[in-house]
C-alpha cells in the first residue's frame, strides 16, 4: 500500500491509499480523479493518463521504458518531469508520491 | 436518403462483427466511421501490437485481426462510409434519421453505436491563441499542399507525419521543424533525411521547444516557441502545422439523449439497448454491471444487439435461431452450396 496524492489543476489535493501492484493510473481511475481518462486502458497508447511527477520523486520511481517518451510527445504540454501514470506501478516505496495532473486533461 | 435495417457507427472489430451478425440473420446494414480506414483503435492505436486474448486466436496483431474480420465479411455486401462522423441522430416516427458530416443521411429503425471511446480527433496546440487561426493558417492535417508554396511553414511534432511533411514541404517552402525533445520517433531513414536537409539549411530545426503563443491581426504573423529552459524565440511564419496524433472524443454522441456514465453509454444486457428504443451500444463504449473492455465482449454484445434489431426491422417476421453448421438459409447467405 502507498498513499498517493493526485493534485488536480485547481490545486486540489486528493490522497488515496493505492494497493501495491496497481498503477498510479488505476488508483486515479478507481477514485474518479478528473483528468486521468486512460482511454486505452493502460496500454501506453493514448497519453490521456499523463501526469507531472514532483522532481524529488521523478528520480526515485522506475525509469521510463521504450515507447513512453514517444507517447509523451502526444500528451498535453509535456515537460521534463512528465510520465504516463499507467506505467508507474505502486509499491511500498512509492508511499507519499505526489503527481500533478495537467490543466487541459481535466 | 438511404434506407437500411441497421446503421453501425464505428468500423472497429466490434462494429465489423456486428455487421457480420446482422447480415447473417438477413438484415442489411451500413457502417460509418470517422477514421479514413477500417479497424478502429486496433488500427489507429496498435496495428503492430500482438493481442493474445481473442478466443481460438492464440496471437494476432490489430492489423491481422481487422483483416480477418474483413475476410469474414467477404460473403456480404456492406457499404462503408469512411472519414465521416455521425453528427445527428433524430427520431422520425418509428425510425431514426441519422446525418453525417459527409452529407449522407440514413433512415433506419436501428442504430448501433460501436464507437470505441468516441471518435478520433487531432490533438491540438495548448495556447488558446492558436484557436483563432485554426483552419486558416494553422492546421492539423494537410489537405492542399500547394498553399504552402513559397511560404514559411512551422511544423510541430516528432513522428512520421511531422517529419514527412517537413521533408516534402522543404522543396518549395521555408520550413521550421519544432519538437519538444532531441529524439524523433519517426522511421530512421526519415529522421536521417531530415538531418541531411537541416545540414543543407533546407530545414530549420528547433528541438526542446514547444508552442507558446501565436500572434497576428487577421492572418497569422508570428509564433512564440518556448525552450525547456524557458527561453522564448519568436518565429515569423505564414502557416503552422501540428502533428500530435489523435485523441478520442465522445463528440456529438453526448447530444443524443442517451444515459451516459463518464465517457460510456449505459445499456441493458439483453439487447444492449440504450435508454432510447432502437439505439444500441456495443464494445468499449457501452457500460453495464460487470462490463469488461475486451474485444471478445464486443463480439457477444454485437451478436445480441443484432438479434434485437431483427424485431424492429422485420416486425412481421419471427426470428429463428439457427447454426451456421446446419442451416440452409444461413449457408446460402454465406455463399456456401446447400
Amino acid at each position: 500500500m502507498a498513499k498517493i496524492t493526485y493534485i488536480t489543476h485547481n490545486n486540489k489535493k486528493h490522497t488515496f491509499e493505492v494497493q501495491n501492484g496497481l498503477t498510479v493510473m488505476e488508483g486515479a481511475v478507481q477514485n474518479d480523479i478528473p483528468g486521468i481518462d486512460a482511454d486505452c486502458g493502460g496500454g501506453m497508447a493514448c497519453a490521456t493518463c499523463h501526469v507531472y511527477v514532483k522532481e524529488d520523486w521523478f528520480n526515485k520511481i522506475p525509469k521510463k521504458e521504450d515507447g513512453e517518451d514517444d507517447m509523451l510527445d502526444m500528451a498535453f504540454e509535456p515537460k521534463t518531469n512528465s510520465r504516463l501514470s499507467c506505467q508507474i506501478i505502486v509499491s511500498d516505496e512509492l508511499d507519499g508520491l505526489e503527481v500533478n495532473i495537467p490543466s487541459k486533461q481535466a | 436518403m438511404k434506407n437500411t435495417d441497421a446503421l453501425i457507427i464505428g468500423a472497429g472489430p466490434t462494429g465489423l462483427f456486428t455487421a457480420h451478425q446482422l447480415k447473417l440473420i438477413g438484415l442489411d446494414c451500413e457502417i460509418v466511421d470517422n477514421l479514413d480506414k477500417i479497424g478502429g483503435q486496433c488500427i489507429e492505436l496498435y496495428p503492430d501490437k500482438p493481442i493474445y486474448d481473442i478466443p481460438a486466436v492464440p496471437e494476432c496483431t490489430g492489423e491481422q485481426l481487422t483483416n480477418n474480420l474483413l475476410n469474414q465479411l467477404k460473403p456480404f455486401d456492406i457499404k462503408f462510409h469512411l472519414s465521416e462522423r455521425v453528427e445527428e441522430v433524430k427520431k422520425e416516427e418509428k425510425n431514426w434519421l441519422v446525418k453525417t458530416s459527409g452529407g449522407n443521411s440514413f433512415l433506419t429503425p436501428n442504430v448501433i453505436i460501436a464507437g470505441g471511446v468516441g471518435s478520433f480527433e487531432p490533438r491540438k496546440f495548448s495556447p488558446k491563441e492558436c484557436e483563432k487561426f485554426e483552419n486558416k493558417s494553422l492546421f492539423y492535417s494537410v489537405k492542399d499542399k500547394n498553399i504552402f508554396k513559397g511560404k514559411t511553414v512551422s511544423i510541430f511534432g516528432g513522428g512520421d507525419s511531422a517529419l514527412d511533411w517537413a521533408i516534402e514541404l522543404s522543396k518549395e517552402s521555408k520550413v521550421n521543424l519544432i519538437h519538444r525533445r532531441d529524439e524523433f520517433r519517426g522511421a530512421q531513414a526519415t529522421v536521417d533525411k531530415m538531418h541531411e536537409l537541416k545540414d543543407a539549411d533546407k530545414i530549420n530545426l528547433f528541438t526542446k521547444y514547444q508552442m507558446a503563443n501565436a500572434h497576428g491581426e487577421q492572418v497569422l504573423e508570428n509564433i512564440e516557441i518556448k525552450h525547456d529552459n524557458n527561453e522564448i524565440k519568436n518565429l515569423k511564419t505564414d502557416y503552422v502545422l501540428g502533428f500530435f496524433g489523435l485523441i478520442m472524443q465522445l463528440g456529438p454522441i453526448a447530444n443524443w439523449g442517451l444515459n451516459l456514465n463518464k465517457k460510456t453509454i449505459e445499456v441493458d444486457t439483453e439487447k444492449f439497448e440504450t435508454n432510447q428504443k432502437g439505439i444500441y451500444a456495443v464494445g468499449d463504449i457501452c457500460t453495464y454491471p460487470g462490463k469488461l473492455k475486451l474485444i471478445l465482449s464486443g463480439f457477444h454484445e454485437g451478436a445480441l444487439a443484432a438479434r434485437a434489431c431483427f424485431k424492429l426491422a422485420r416486425p412481421d417476421e419471427k426470428y429463428r435461431f439457427e447454426f451456421t453448421t446446419t442451416s440452409k438459409s444461413l449457408l446460402k447467405r454465406l455463399g456456401k452450396k446447400e
